[in-house]
Order: structure tokens, then C-alpha cells, then sequence
């Protein structure tokens, strides 16, 4: 069991410029966790520190503990573009098994698996570069689940994708939290943020405002800045504001 | 004019006569060139690969080295080889010298550093694509390498091909290392070159169309193999 | 990537292994000969060398490169015998000890062919060194090897004897192409210039253009050959016995009778002198 994941006083510098300040947090393991927040808030940097993609320049992002599995194996990652091998679907969930160690037989059935489960059986053998971005997506999730992680990491899964395959993705996105993953996901869509969503985390600039339980965040969010995010304002000419009569972020109850 | 058709006339006399000697020359020729593209190949892949994905001092400087190397003059390297195998010289022990193996060795040399830079162009550009997920998935670099030359493959073959045409058309490292001897180390390149030299220009040319076909039939094949590849895999 | 270095490894060595066997049998019993290639480009060899072959079962490999480059090769233990036409050069080879002796093989002559036009007016002229001197004074164009080949050494010497200095005419009338008999001979032909060409050569080439011999016969156009073995104590590795018997063959009668007996176009090409 490698949750739950702690942020300790995290900050990530780029090029001078800070991008992350001063982050903590604690992701229990259990509930579906949207990230929110205007372009730029940190959701993506955040995803990737929690992930491992990126180290803190200060501060600690700490798993629970070595006992098991290696938090780096129990975890997958779905991006926003999916990015796949120039070789067959069946092939590409394939690779990610065999980079585990999964032995020929097993790995077999475990494609096999993955790929019934998202409704991709019939393209097994098919060109992955040739499926459309939707298809695509599926597959990357076929190939995350095919992992059996215990934290599965979305970043913006659906942004490019039509009503039907967004659709198509969720299901397939309580399918796998059904199974046993818990779900990071970071989103622009509010309407998928309500429907998928237990708890929520908004971001801006860098900072973590609020987190609290979907249903509260949306019907009475505490942060005036998370309450115009919701109205659908735009936050541009915020800077700051909001943020300063507060006192530092700290975990507010749950 | 008249020697270009006269050129023509003496290319298809050599090929439908099936000559031996043009024979044995194309022989050999294929041998020398496919063998150093082979081993080019074998060393140039992995080392372009390396330089893509890991950073290193220096890194900059040997990049640069590398692209430069692709612009080596064949005559030049034909001429360290020869200082180097000679009996005056190192390795003159081996009596590699005058033989087809001093050529391969050559051409290992000049083919190798353009396998090398194109597959450290084509492998760092997919890295860009590829990096996140595949670190995600726990592919760091050294793990990716396979996957990301598989996945290369259409754009490392034309560096391949790349390769073997300068294998196939070059005559200064050759005729050096090689010494153009008759039925030992005379390829195409060097019989053109003696042919020139005796003031026979329609049969030079005429080896010369004969030499272009063969990097023609050798590139379609290539290109065939290709789209059958890709219709099957994508 | 640990065990693609391994596979790359293992084909590289399967590679290496192959490419050294690509070539004549390694049971071929031959001797290396470091020659010159206006001697290969007459076709002589084509014509004696089978005879020595089918005589004694020895193969022989002819480096053919210019003069200066056999003379370099045989120095180096490259070569088991050298078989040049510059005196000088050879004579050098034996003092340094990187040969045993020179003999005498064969003779044959230079000639000076120009353009039909002759704009020099050299034409006929019997004294060689009257003939350079003329062609400096009209400043006609002139193709030398320039390459220090035994060709180019003899044309220095005699443009000495005619008074005139053509290097410092060098990129203007006289055309330096550093470069092989026949690739001279091109350019000759392209530019209708002077060359001064080996018999032989000259009647095999095939891109004659609008040249002709225009001066021939003087005593000092003659070409002498020599052929000397490779000193053992020099380079422990060089086939004396082999080495010895193809320089044996080619002094004695037969090859001797051979040298003689090659034609060009009907014309003697080479006059075999060993023993004279």
C-alpha cells in the first residue's frame, strides 16, 4: 500500500520563477480527486510532482512506505495527448507489461483484458497511430489499467476528445477505480469535475486555495477566488487578491 | 554525346554479356559496402542513441564532432588506414592491407559517423515525444533505447541507406587501402577509376550507369520492404 | 540497453569475422609487386603474368600507384618486390637497404605528343631538348604529371637539359595536374596541350583526341625498368622465395621472351634488356 502521498511545504522552481510555492497536502487513499484551476494554477506540475516526473526544488513529496511494492510500480500516468508506439494497440499495452516484468503467458492475458475491458478487442491488431485521438485515449487507459496501479494519474484526459468519447472515458475511468485505483485527475471541465469527482483541489498560481469535499466545494466554496473560478470568471486580474488576508495554506477540514 | 551513348551501348553490352570480370567486380563491391554498412550500423545505432538520451561534458562538442565527421574526405581516410595497417605501421602484423577486409575497414570509418549523427537526430527528436510516458511507465533512457530505435525505424533506414550509398560510391579510401587489384580488391568504383585513367570513357561511364542501377535496385528494395512493414504494423 | 550492447556486440564480431573472409581464397599462394600505372595500363602484365602463374602456380598482385607512392609502399614492407622505371629512385632504395639489388628488366621509350596544330612548330624535331625549349619560348600549353612519377621525374630532367623552367610558368602554359598518366592525358587531349607519355601507355589509351606523336627517337626518351626484391632483414615478413622466383622468371628466357613478344597495335611495346 504505498498511499497516502504527503506534500511537505513543496515548492518547484523553473528558470527563476516559482511554480509551485509552498504546497501541502495529504491524498488519502479512497476518494476520486479532481485538480482545478486556470491555466498556469500549477494542476499539470503538480500531477507530475506527485508522479515523480519532476523533483521539488524544496520540500518533500513522500510515499507511504517501501514495505511492497515500489510506489514508482504502483503507479500509471495518462496524459493529455496520448502518446503511443509505432506498433500494434495490442503491442503498446504489451510493452508497458513487459517493462514490469511480466512474464510471455501472463502478459497475454492481461492484454487480452485490458483491451475487452475498453471496448478496443476487435482493433488488437490494428495500427495504434492510425485510431482516432478517442480510441487513442482508450488505449492509454487500457494500458494503465493493464498495470494495475494503485494510483492512477489523469492529466486532462478528455480536453481533445468529442462528447461521445469523453463519455466513453469515464466510464471506463469509474470502471477502473471500481477495480481498485485510486483516481488523480486534473480537469477544465466542471461538469466532469461534479460527476466524477469526491474531493476537489483548487490550484492558482502555484498554490493550493482549497481543498474540501466535491459536494461542499461546489455549493459553498470558502476561497473567494475558488467561488469566481466556479462563476466561470476569469481570474487573470486576481493576482494576489484573495490570497493575502488569508493565512497560509494549510489543511483545512475535511 | 557520342560517349554518352556509346556509354549506354557499353553498360548494356557488360550486363546482358553477363561479363565475369563485371561480375566478380558487383560481387565484391555488394560484399564490401553491405559488410561495412552492416558493422556501421551495429556501432553507429547504439552510439547515436547514447548521445541522444544522456547528458554528459562534453556532450556539446562531440555532437558537433560527429556531424562534422559525416564530411570526411574518403581519400583521407583511406590514407590513415593504409598508415596504420601497413607493415611500416601499427597494426601491419594482420596483413589486412591490400585485401578487401583493409576496405570494409575504411568504409567503417567514413559510413559509421553518418549512421551515428542521423540516429542521434531521429532518437533525441522522439525522446521529446516519447520522454514522459515512457518514464511513466518506467522506461528511463538506458531501458527506452530498444523501443525507441523500433519505433525509428523507418527514418534510421534512410540513414542506413544514407550510409551505404557513401559505402557504395566512394573510390579515394578504396583505391588506397584496396590497391585495385585485379580479381582481389577491384570493386566498381576503382575499375571506373582505372578505366578513366586508360582513356576508356564509354566503358567508364558505362560502368558508372551500371553502378547507379545497383544503388537504384538496392534503395527500391529497401523502399519495398518499407511499405510492406508499414501496411502490416503502422 | 545492457543486453542490445550485448547483441550489437556478438553481430559485430559475427560481422568481422565474416568480412575477413571475403576475398580469394586465403590457400593462394601470391607476392605483392609494387608497380606503376602506366606499366599496368599498357596491359603488359595481363600478358606476362599468366605465364609466370600457370609456371609456377604463384599468384601476383600488382599494387599500381605512381612511382613515388611504389617506391613508398616497397619501403614499407608493403610490397615483396618493386618494379619501376626511375633509375635515380631505385638506386636510392638499394643504398637505403630496403632492397638487395637493382637488375635491369626492360626498356622502353618516352614520346612527345602535341596537337595537330603544333602551334610550337615541334613537329619532326629530333633533339627532345630543342623541342621543350621551343614550346617554353611559344608558351604552348603544356600538361605535366606533376605527381614525382618516373614519367614526371624524366620530363624535369629534360626540361633542364633544354635551359627553359617551366615551374614558374606553373598554372599558365604549364598545366601541373598532379595526377596519373591517363588522367594527364585526358586533360591533354581536353586542352590540346603538349605531354610528354610512355610509348606503351600512349598506344593503349583510348581517348586520344586530337593528339599526335610529335617527337620520338632521342636517346634520352628511353625508359629504363628495374626490378629489385624487397630486403628481408629490412621486413622479415616479405616471400623471398616466391619474390625471388618471379624475379628469376621474369630476367630469365622466358620471361624475358614474354616482355618482348607483347604487342600493341601490332607494335613492340617493350624491349627486354636483363643481363645487357
Amino acid at each position: 500500500m504505498i498511499l497516502p502521498l504527503t506534500f511537505q511545504d513543496v515548492s518547484f522552481e523553473l528558470g527563476g520563477i516559482r511554480l509551485i510555492k509552498d504546497l501541502n497536502c495529504t491524498l488519502e487513499a479512497g476518494p476520486r480527486t479532481m485538480i482545478l484551476g486556470a491555466n498556469g494554477a500549477g494542476k499539470s506540475l503538480f500531477l507530475r510532482l506527485c508522479h515523480g516526473l519532476i523533483r521539488p526544488t524544496t520540500g518533500r513529496v513522500l510515499w507511504q512506505g517501501a514495505k511492497g511494492r515500489d510506489p514508482a510500480d504502483a503507479q500509471a500516468m495518462v496524459f493529455q495527448r496520448p502518446v503511443m508506439l509505432r506498433r500494434s494497440v495490442a503491442a503498446n499495452v504489451e510493452y508497458a507489461l513487459k517493462l514490469r516484468g511480466m512474464a510471455a503467458a501472463e502478459r497475454r492475458a492481461a492484454v487480452e483484458d485490458a483491451l475487452g475491458h475498453t471496448g478496443l478487442r476487435r482493433l488488437a491488431d490494428n495500427p495504434a497511430r492510425v485510431l482516432s485521438t478517442g480510441e487513442q485515449q482508450k488505449l492509454a487507459l487500457a494500458r494503465a489499467w493493464a498495470l494495475q496501479p494503485e494510483v492512477l494519474f489523469l492529466d486532462e484526459p478528455t480536453a481533445n476528445l468529442d462528447p461521445a468519447a469523453t463519455h466513453a472515458v469515464e466510464q471506463i475511468i469509474n470502471a477502473i477505480d471500481a477495480a481498485g485505483a485510486r483516481i488523480v485527475m486534473t480537469t477544465h471541465d466542471l461538469g466532469q469535475a461534479r460527476r466524477l469527482g469526491d474531493e476537489v483541489m483548487f490550484l492558482n498560481r502555484g498554490r493550493l486555495l482549497e481543498k474540501a469535499l466535491a459536494e461542499r466545494f461546489f455549493s459553498e466554496p470558502e476561497n473567494d477566488l475558488a467561488q469566481a473560478f466556479l462563476k466561470g470568471e476569469l481570474l487573470w486580474w486576481q493576482r494576489g487578491r484573495g490570497n493575502l488576508k488569508r493565512k497560509p495554506p494549510k489543511q483545512r477540514r475535511q | 554525346m557520342t560517349d554518352f551513348s556509346d556509354a549506354f551501348g557499353a553498360a548494356m553490352g557488360l550486363v546482358l554479356g553477363f561479363d565475369a570480370d563485371l561480375a566478380e567486380i558487383v560481387g565484391l563491391s555488394l560484399r564490401v559496402s553491405f559488410l561495412a554498412v552492416a558493422i556501421a550500423t551495429a556501432v553507429g545505432l547504439p552510439v547515436g542513441a547514447a548521445i541522444a538520451l544522456y547528458r554528459f561534458p562534453g556532450r556539446a562538442a562531440l555532437l558537433v564532432a560527429m556531424n562534422a565527421l559525416m564530411g570526411l574526405p574518403p581519400v583521407v581516410v583511406g590514407l590513415i588506414v593504409y598508415l596504420t595497417l601497413s607493415h611500416a605501421g601499427p597494426l601491419g602484423v594482420f596483413e589486412l592491407l591490400f585485401t578487401p577486409a583493409a576496405m570494409i575497414i575504411a568504409q567503417v570509418l567514413l559510413v559509421t559517423p553518418i549512421i551515428a549523427a542521423l540516429t542521434r537526430q531521429v532518437i533525441e527528436d522522439l525522446w521529446v515525444e516519447y520522454e514522459e510516458q515512457l518514464r511513466s511507465l518506467g522506461a528511463g533512457p538506458g531501458r527506452a533505447v530498444p523501443a525507441l530505435l523500433w519505433d525509428g525505424r523507418y527514418s534510421l533506414l534512410t540513414a542506413v541507406l544514407a550510409g551505404f550509398g557513401r559505402a557504395s560510391a566512394e573510390v579515394g579510401a578504396v583505391m588506397i587501402v584496396g590497391g585495385n587489384i585485379d580479381h582481389v580488391t577491384r570493386v566498381m568504383t576503382t575499375a571506373i577509376a582505372l578505366e578513366v585513367s586508360k582513356g576508356d570513357l564509354a566503358l567508364a561511364l558505362g560502368l558508372g550507369i551500371v553502378l547507379m542501377a545497383l544503388s537504384l535496385s538496392v534503395n527500391g528494395a529497401a523502399f519495398a520492404l518499407k511499405e510492406a512493414a508499414e501496411s502490416r504494423l503502422g | 540497453m545492457k543486453r542490445l550492447m550485448t547483441g550489437m556486440a556478438m553481430v559485430l564480431g559475427a560481422l568481422v569475422y565474416a568480412a575477413h573472409g571475403a576475398g580469394p581464397a586465403a590457400a593462394e599462394t601470391f607476392i605483392a609487386v609494387a608497380s606503376t600505372t602506366s606499366t599496368q595500363n599498357s596491359g603488359l602484365y595481363d600478358y606476362i603474368l599468366p605465364r609466370f602463374t600457370t609456371k609456377t602456380g604463384i599468384t601476383v598482385r600488382v599494387i599500381a600507384v605512381g612511382t613515388g607512392q611504389a617506391v613508398r609502399l616497397a619501403r614499407n614492407g608493403d610490397a615483396d618486390v618493386l618494379f619501376v622505371h626511375h633509375k635515380a629512385s631505385e638506386e636510392k632504395f638499394v643504398a637505403d637497404g630496403f632492397g638487395i639489388r637493382r637488375f635491369d628488366v626492360m626498356v622502353n621509350d618516352f614520346v612527345l605528343l602535341g596537337p595537330e596544330s603544333d602551334p610550337a612548330v615541334v613537329g619532326g624535331e629530333e633533339d627532345i631538348a630543342e623541342a621543350l625549349s621551343k614550346i617554353a619560348g611559344a608558351k604552348a600549353a603544356f600538361a605535366s604529371r606533376g605527381d614525382d612519377s618516373g614519367t614526371h621525374k624524366k620530363e624535369l630532367s629534360l626540361w633542364k637539359a633544354s635551359g627553359a623552367d617551366p615551374k614558374a610558368a606553373s598554372g599558365s602554359w604549364y598545366r601541373e595536374t598532379g595526377a596519373g598518366m591517363g588522367a594527364t592525358l585526358n586533360t591533354a587531349s581536353a586542352m590540346n596541350a603538349y605531354v610528354l607519355t610512355d610509348r606503351a601507355t600512349w598506344l593503349k589509351f583510348s581517348n586520344k583526341g586530337a593528339l599526335k606523336i610529335l617527337v620520338e627517337g632521342d636517346k634520352r626518351l628511353f625508359n629504363h625498368y628495374g626490378i629489385i626484391l624487397v630486403n628481408p632483414k629490412r621486413h622479415p615478413h616479405v616471400k623471398v622465395k616466391e619474390a625471388q622466383a618471379f624475379i628469376d622468371w621474369v630476367l630469365g628466357a622466358e620471361g624475358q621472351a614474354a616482355i618482348g613478344a607483347y604487342r600493341i597495335e601490332g607494335r613492340q611495346a617493350f624491349f627486354p634488356n636483363a643481363g645487357r
